[in-house]
């Protein structure tokens, strides 16, 4: 039976879904379409009308669907390093027009289906079926899928539609390409960066520029070694803003509307605080959901965190959570018995498997560092700058720490999970320390393993679950001695 | 009537079992030199039952771990990581330790102990650097065994550094110093203060206290246990039990979690 969704997270799942359509209509009708980074300034965009796509959360989107691989290594064929973030190897070939699709028979037009996929076909009893001359379970037809390809949306676009054959090949072509949202995202026009989520991004949005000759406007946010902001730090960032708003009326052709921009600053202010009234409801006892479930809302923060839609969407997911807290209901389909701190972006295309051995161990997710990284609510143009100057791996570590620790107390957590991202060396860098400083602070065991966001070959299964194992054992252990001590 | 438990520790490289009676006393132990995914296990479970002259119905409580723990789901009652059971090992053998230093087939481990429990640990990443098969492929290239290791690199009279992290690369190093004629006691010797430096550096993560002590079958090889002691300044206690620990660790737990199922 299909899981029950809720209406706040179907209202969430509609506010994404409205961004890409209302990116896609943009780029047909003629109008400016551009990609930003995850925690540029978006008010700023907003003052203009511009629709923008964010791709970060296509890389997660597209990692997820299972093509994080054959477009990582797109990228590398194209020269980028297999070090380089797996987002920005994911979006570089994207911007470079690689694209997954659908492998078919250019003669008769079909797709050929990959035996290999699908799920296993099940009897009328629900039992696996088993093929008597392989002995291996047979798979459900309906669930099988063609073969994955890449292909090249240029090469595609620069064919020859003279005859009707070429028209259809050319037609069917285009139509191959992986249906899902984030694989059919509008090329940029423009784009936006903000180098306060990380470093790698400015090479990464320079690349893009670059390569699609468009133009890039930039907002500098260096690394803040100390935990307040200066003031000549926020001059800095204050001007950076007025010459981001000069080039974007030179880009549009309008002024910059100051209606419009309190607006937008009001909508994300109103929809950051009800973000973190939602990230809030972790710290229940058990938890009404988990922060796999806050992962999937990453898109609506991301993508939406301007406009009024994603904030009422956010504001309908509280009162689910609160009904979900009134009835004793969690999203989470197991007994929670241990509760932990989940450090870094999850391995999108293992999700799954991340999952697995949670489950099976009763942990629930029940802290994220993503509240405090998108929960920021400001008052005029000074803080908005110090908001944006606090971002996961702009902060000195003793930031970091009690964004952290803070979470961890507020949300009972009984442990630890690190993830050290192939990805992030900057997040995952300073971790080690950091696992010292939980363990030391909170007496909580803490458990790094190795994974990466977006590319699948950086992760392994079997490590990875003995790590978990290891954590749930040292939280066993570590809860009867403290029973053991109140006894 | 005495009570017997099995813990099987299933490794990459290695089976190792040991038989407890009464949960303190060592009965048998068995050890075959391949690990998951062949033979090893069923043969050394066979092995360990017959020198004890016992079945694996005389079993009362029978425990997994290590990386083929899975794998026994038939004979085992249960399965826990190697990391409780490499803790539970050492506090058996060592009632004071603070620190579990495991140098496995393809993984290294750091424990940290506190009144007999493992409170926190790390691990290794996917590099195989620094692991006992990083010095099976250094022992291959020097055309020495494994076990000689040890006693050959305690006879080097001068230091030759081996810098590369990286397995492949070290091998090419080891080459190179061969190619100039290097005293292969050197070599040796340089290899075991590699592999203590990165041991090093994953200790220092999660910290290093008295007293601290060294599991794992490359704990048998002198030349890596002074050269740890060396880079931490700490000394490391081993046992000859040393690559029984995991398995030993097992059998604890196997009474442990027998005596609560009577509980009730």
């Amino acid at each position: 039976m299909a899981k029950e969704v809720s209406p706040g997270v179907k209202a969430l799942r509609k506010v994404v879904d409205d961004v890409h359509a209302d990116a896609r209509r943009a780029h047909a009708e003629g109008k400016l379409v551009g990609w930003s980074s995850s925690k540029f300034p978006c008010e700023l965009a907003a003052a203009f009308d511009l629709d923008v796509m964010y791709p970060e959360n296509q890389a997660a989107g597209i990692a997820a669907n299972r093509d994080g691989e054959i477009m990582c290594q797109a990228a590398e064929d194209l020269g980028f390093d297999n070090d380089i973030c797996g987002y920005a190897r994911i979006s570089l070939a994207y911007a470079a027009g690689k694209r997954a699709s659908r492998k078919f028979d250019p003669e008769t037009l079909e797709y050929i289906i990959n035996p290999n996929s699908g799920k296993p076909l099940k009897d009328e009893n629900g039992n696996v079926v088993i093929d008597p001359e392989t002995g291996k379970p047979k798979k459900d037809p309906k669930t099988q899928v063609p073969y994955t390809v890449l292909d090249d949306i240029f090469e595609i676009e620069a064919l020859p539609e003279t005859t009707e054959k070429e028209i259809a090949y050319k037609n069917f072509r285009r139509e191959a390409i992986k249906p899902y949202r984030q694989m059919r995202i509008p090329q940029p026009d423009f784009v936006l960066c903000c180098n306060n989520i990380c470093n790698c991004m400015t090479k990464w949005y320079e690349n893009i520029a670059r390569m699609c000759n468009i133009p890039l406007i930039m907002i500098d946010i260096p690394y803040n070694n100390t935990v307040e902001v200066h003031d000549t730090n926020v001059a800095y960032v204050r001007a950076q803003f007025d010459q981001a708003i000069k080039e974007l009326e030179k880009l549009t052709g309008k002024k910059f509307d100051q209606e419009k921009f309190d607006q937008a600053c009001a909508n994300a202010n109103r929809t950051a605080s009800a973000w973190l009234r939602v990230c809030d409801y972790l710290q229940y006892k058990p938890a009404p959901y988990s922060g796999f479930d806050l992962f999937n809302h990453m898109a609506d923060i991301v993508t939406a965190r301007a406009k009024p839609q994603a904030a009422e969407a956010f504001e309908l997911l509280e009162k689910d959570l609160e009904k979900a807290i009134k009835e004793g209901t969690s999203t989470t389909p197991f007994p929670e018995k241990y509760r932990v701190m989940f450090e870094g972006i999850p391995c999108w295309p293992k999700l799954p498997n991340l999952f697995k051995p949670l489950k099976a161990n009763g942990v629930n997710v029940t802290a994220v560092v993503y509240a405090p990284a998108f929960g920021f609510v400001y008052n005029g143009l000074d803080e908005m700058a110090r908001a944006y100057y606090k971002a996961p791996n702009s902060v000195c570590i003793e930031q970091g720490v009690d964004w952290r620790e803070g979470i961890c107390r507020d949300n009972k957590v009984d442990g630890v999970l690190v993830h050290y991202n192939r990805s992030c060396k900057p997040w995952s860098g300073y971790m080690a320390e950091m696992q010292r400083r939980f363990t030391k602070d909170l007496g909580v065991p803490c458990a790094g393993f190795d994974g990466d966001q977006a590319d699948p070959r950086n992760f392994n299964e079997a490590q990875y679950e003995t790590r978990v194992q290891g954590l749930v054992e040292a939280m066993e252990a570590n809860q009867a001695a403290k029973e053991g001590a109140e006894k | 009537m005495s009570i017997y438990t099995l813990g099987i520790d299933i490794g990459s490289t290695a089976s190792k079992c040991v038989m407890l009676k009464d949960g303190k006393e060592i009965v048998a132990k068995s050890l075959i030199a391949v690990g998951a995914g062949t033979s090893g296990p069923q043969r050394a479970i066979a092995e360990v039952l017959e020198k004890a002259g016992k079945t694996e119905a005389d079993m009362a409580y029978t425990l997994a771990t290590g990386y083929g723990r899975n794998s026994l789901e038939d004979i085992a009652d249960h399965q826990m990581s190697e990391l409780s059971c490499h803790a539970k090992g050492a506090t058996f053998l060592f009632p004071d330790v603070h620190t579990v230093i495991d140098i496995g087939g393809q993984d290294v481990k750091v424990l940290q102990i506190d009144n007999g429990v493992m409170t926190n640990f790390v691990m290794n990443d996917k590099c195989a650097a620094g692991t006992g098969r990083f010095l099976d492929v250094m022992a291959r290239v020097l055309e020495v065994k494994v076990e000689d290791l040890g006693t050959l690199g305690s006879q080097s009279t001068k230091y030759v550094g081996i810098s590369s992290t990286c397995t492949v690369f070290a091998e090419s190093e080891v080459i190179s110093q061969l190619s100039m004629e290097t005293n292969k006691c050197d070599i040796i010797n340089g290899i075991h203060h590699s592999v203590a430096n990165r041991v090093a550096g994953l200790a220092h993560r999660v910290g290093v206290r008295d007293q601290v002590v060294m599991t794992g079958g490359v704990a048998q090889n002198i030349g890596i246990v002074n050269a740890l002691q060396e880079q931490l300044g700490h000394t490391i206690h081993t046992s000859p039990l040393t690559q029984y620990n995991g398995a030993l660790g097992a059998a604890l737990f196997a009474y442990q979690k027998y005596l609560k199922e009577q509980k009730g």
